[in-house]
């Protein structure tokens, strides 16, 4: 029994910052945007969230500076790809360094010295968090961790209900349809890299924050490429992408559960798992896919 | 006078030194159909995006009810009641056809009603007698239900002045009907519609005004029960006279060169595309292949020049069993392709004229020599064959992508008639191009014929199958639906057949 808890609650935390940045994720690429620059994003996210937490003494703040940050972030983005139409790749490749290099440089001023963080605070659900086996793994956790997983149907509502959602389905399938029926494409594209901008700079935040209660340099370590990964695993829709996050963090749970077992000198091999699982799932899922038409091609207003 | 619902003038479209419309002027009268008439290039969608607010800018001004406008987009249009059926559906594949007609609407609220918008759409679209499952995704609808989809989202938001572009060149005999009977109900309704067309017999049926641009200017405004005679506003439209009428020698068969002998294949969906075709095509004989888009013409041509497994059934070439050749191998036997698609298969656009001429022949003797191409050779020969296949083009250098549509497929058709064929199959040889460029490559398949070549040619233009082919084959989802000679081939019948109505035996 407390071998399946901690294997869920493992679980969940690797999941997190992976669905946050994926339900982002799932509506800028769904308006036509590849969005490689998430890595960076987080990694910017990380960084103010602990500045943010250490100057004002609150998590809160620290939250709050990294959604600001991926904001930014996601429009500076837009108006390299939507606007100057530069390659989504190439952009988002350039973000990573850059984020790397600015997020490094800023941790050496800023963070200097700096042992811990407060990090995000744990808020058990009065009642529910005492229910044998399901309280601690579904009702004693953090804000993010709460917001990931009310979000994900939340974002399946707004994708397919709303009118917003269908003009960034819009978008994303046919831009010039969407356009002659007096859309602003540009618009919608800015909106949808904003909006994941935020998310991936929340999903940063609980890296530092919520995983480890410091900032490392170079702490996201890939996970913003998973969850690229995730969003397409996920088959670009906020449903699938939960459970796309939560097999990715199976896995990387599983890492640890299989160590003592496989012992040491093969941990390696252990740490290839969810990139393992990553390539083979996107191999065969790869062909069922919801991925917009016009993905990755900036749109041009004759 | 009548109220002019649109008055255009001065209009100027420039696209960086290309002038595409010079000084436009247009007056449509409410409740009128309005022709616009002109060859590919002349400008008419242009203009008709200046008007939809698909361009950032353009020259002149616009009134619209009287009053000036700038339409700036085509938020602006849709507001003033302005729709428009482009001539390329600007409808989205994998949404519902309700989603598509809700999309954008600027009276939208944020949780869709999208039973409701359905109810409405079911409502309109039985007033026009054009009934569309509002839950079906748009693209599992055949093309013309794709177009009546575009026209009711445009009276969806109640447009005033429609605007179709080509709307005909996709639709069978049967559909085109039903669209001249929808143009007379908006008629009837007080609405205007401007119909952009290059088939004279359209136009004359059901507008009653025309108007002639050519080369990006206005050549006449004529009232169509005054027009006289066609030949008049053909030579306005081209700018020169025009002969209408094809000549042909009578048909001088010889030889069985292809035998097609029950014939299967698959589509790339893995669904059966083309099922038990047989048919049979002499030298010195053009057998046309008639249906609409869609109904296996392609994969069975796939299947004839090695580009798509056969699943079942015989191939035969100049009596040889050929099913399942390489593409090479059928090359060898003699056969020429005109591809549907030039810019996809018939062509490289980033390279020059000269090689392109030289996609398939570079193996070939004169052209290399031990593994080295002959470019001294290469040179002289792609000048002749530029020269006597007038393609405009400033050199042979020139990249292929630079050369206008027309001019694209006069070098396609160059490189392959060059090699003397035995068998040529073309397809929709003249899609997209003028009546200047069309009459030209006509000439072009029916000089193959008369040196005996077997020509077998696919279209969807009812008019130029008539006119050409000696036989014509009906094709309906994937079957022969049955074979017509050219003189008892009618719209009527060949309409019926590619709708996939039999004749009844004995009737």
């Amino acid at each position: 029994m407390e071998f399946v808890t901690n294997f869920l609650t493992a679980d969940i935390r690797t999941a997190t910052p992976l669905l946050l940045a994926a339900l982002g994720l799932v509506f800028s690429e769904r308006a036509g945007i590849v969005n490689i620059g998430t890595e960076g994003i987080m990694l910017i996210g990380a960084l103010l969230g602990s500045v943010g937490a250490h100057v004002f003494a609150a998590p809160f703040m620290g939250a709050l500076f990294a959604v600001l940050g991926g904001a930014l972030a996601g429009y500076v983005f837009a108006f390299f790809t939507v606007t100057l139409r530069g390659n989504q790749i190439v952009v988002g490749t350039a973000f990573n360094i850059f984020a790397l290099g600015l997020t490094t440089t800023l941790n050496r001023l800023l963070l200097a010295g700096v042992k811990s963080i407060p990090g995000y605070r744990t808020l058990a659900v009065p009642g529910l968090s005492r229910l044998p086996a399901l309280g601690p793994i579904l009702f004693r956790w953090s804000l993010p961790v709460y917001l990931a997983f009310l979000l994900a149907p939340l974002c399946w509502f707004a994708l397919y209900k709303t009118n917003t959602g269908l003009k960034i389905r819009g978008v994303g399938e046919h831009p010039k349809a969407s356009d002659t029926l007096g859309i602003n494409v540009f618009r919608v594209r800015y909106g949808v890299l904003i909006f994941a901008g935020m998310m991936a700079g929340l999903a940063g935040s609980f890296v530092s924050m919520g995983q480890a209660s410091t900032f490392i340099e170079n702490m996201v370590a890939g996970k913003g490429f998973m969850a690229v990964a995730v969003c397409v695993f996920g088959n670009y829709s906020p449903l699938g992408v939960m459970l796309a996050a939560l097999l990715f963090g199976a896995t990387d749970a599983l890492k640890y559960r299989l160590l003592p077992v496989v012992g040491g000198g093969y941990s390696q091999f252990l740490n290839m798992l969810p990139y393992v699982i990553t390539v083979l799932a996107l191999c065969v899922f790869a062909k069922r896919s919801n991925k917009p038409a016009a993905s990755g091609v900036a749109y041009r207003k004759e | 006078m009548t109220e002019c619902i649109l008055r255009m003038r001065q209009i100027t479209k420039r696209f960086g030194e290309v002038i595409a419309n010079s000084e436009v002027n247009l007056d449509v009268e409410k409740g009128e159909a309005h022709a616009l008439l002109g060859e590919n290039g002349a400008g008419k969608s242009t203009l008709m995006n200046c008007l939809y607010g698909m361009y950032d800018s353009y020259e002149g001004e616009i009134y619209f009810d009287g009053k000036l406008e700038r339409v700036s987009d085509p938020k602006r249009a849709i507001a003033l009641g302005i729709g428009m059926v482009h001539q390329h559906f600007m409808l989205i594949p994998v949404l519902t056809v309700v989603e598509n007609v809700v999309l954008g609407l600027k009276d939208n609220k944020e949780l869709l009603d999208l039973r409701g918008a359905a109810d409405k759409f079911e409502r309109l679209g039985k007033k026009y007698n054009m009934v569309i499952d509002p839950w079906a995704r748009v693209e599992t609808l055949s093309v013309g239900q794709q177009q009546r989809v575009e026209i009711l989202k445009a009276l969806y938001r109640d447009a005033r002045l429609l605007i179709l572009d080509e709307p005909t060149a996709v639709l069978t005999p049967g559909e085109i009907e039903g669209l001249f009977e929808m143009i007379a109900a908006l008629k009837n309704e007080g609405r205007t519609v401007i119909f952009i067309s290059h088939k004279l017999n359209e136009i004359m049926r059901v507008c009653d005004r025309c108007t002639v641009l050519r080369q990006g200017r206005v050549e006449a405004t004529v009232r169509v029960d005054e027009v006289r005679d066609r030949e008049h506003l053909a030579a306005l439209m081209v700018g020169r006279e025009v002969e209408l009428q094809t000549v042909k020698a009578p048909c001088q068969p010889g030889e069985e060169r292809l035998v097609v002998e029950h014939l299967a294949a698959l589509n790339d969906l893995g669904l059966p595309a083309v099922r038990d075709m047989s048919f049979a095509i002499r030298g010195g004989e053009i057998l046309g292949i008639c249906g609409v888009d869609g109904n296996g013409q392609s994969e069975m041509v796939q299947c004839l020049t090695g580009l798509r497994r056969t699943t079942g059934g015989r191939i035969l070439i100049g009596g040889k069993d050929a099913t399942g050749y390489s593409v090479r191998q059928i090359l060898r036997e003699g056969l020429s392709h005109i591809p549907e698609d030039r810019h996809k298969f018939g062509m490289i656009g980033a390279m020059n004229i000269e090689e392109n001429f030289i996609l398939v022949s570079y193996r070939e003797e004169l052209y290399s020599r031990r593994g080295l191409l002959n470019w001294r050779w290469i040179g002289k020969h792609s000048a002749s064959l530029v020269d006597s296949y007038n393609v405009k083009t400033p050199t042979a250098k020139e990249e292929a992508k630079n050369l206008s549509g027309g001019n694209q497929q006069k070098m396609v058709v160059a490189r392959e008639l060059d090699r003397g064929p035995k068998l040529l199959i073309a397809v929709h040889p003249s899609r997209g191009l003028d009546i200047g460029a069309t009459k030209y490559i006509q000439s072009q398949i029916i000089k193959q014929r008369d040196n005996g070549a077997a020509v077998m040619m696919v279209s969807t233009e009812l008019d130029e199958l008539m006119e050409l082919s000696d036989r014509i084959l009906v094709m309906y989802e994937g079957e022969n639906m049955g074979v017509l000679t050219q003189g008892e081939a009618t719209r009527e019948k060949l309409g019926a057949l590619m709708a996939g109505i039999r004749a009844r035996p004995g009737a």
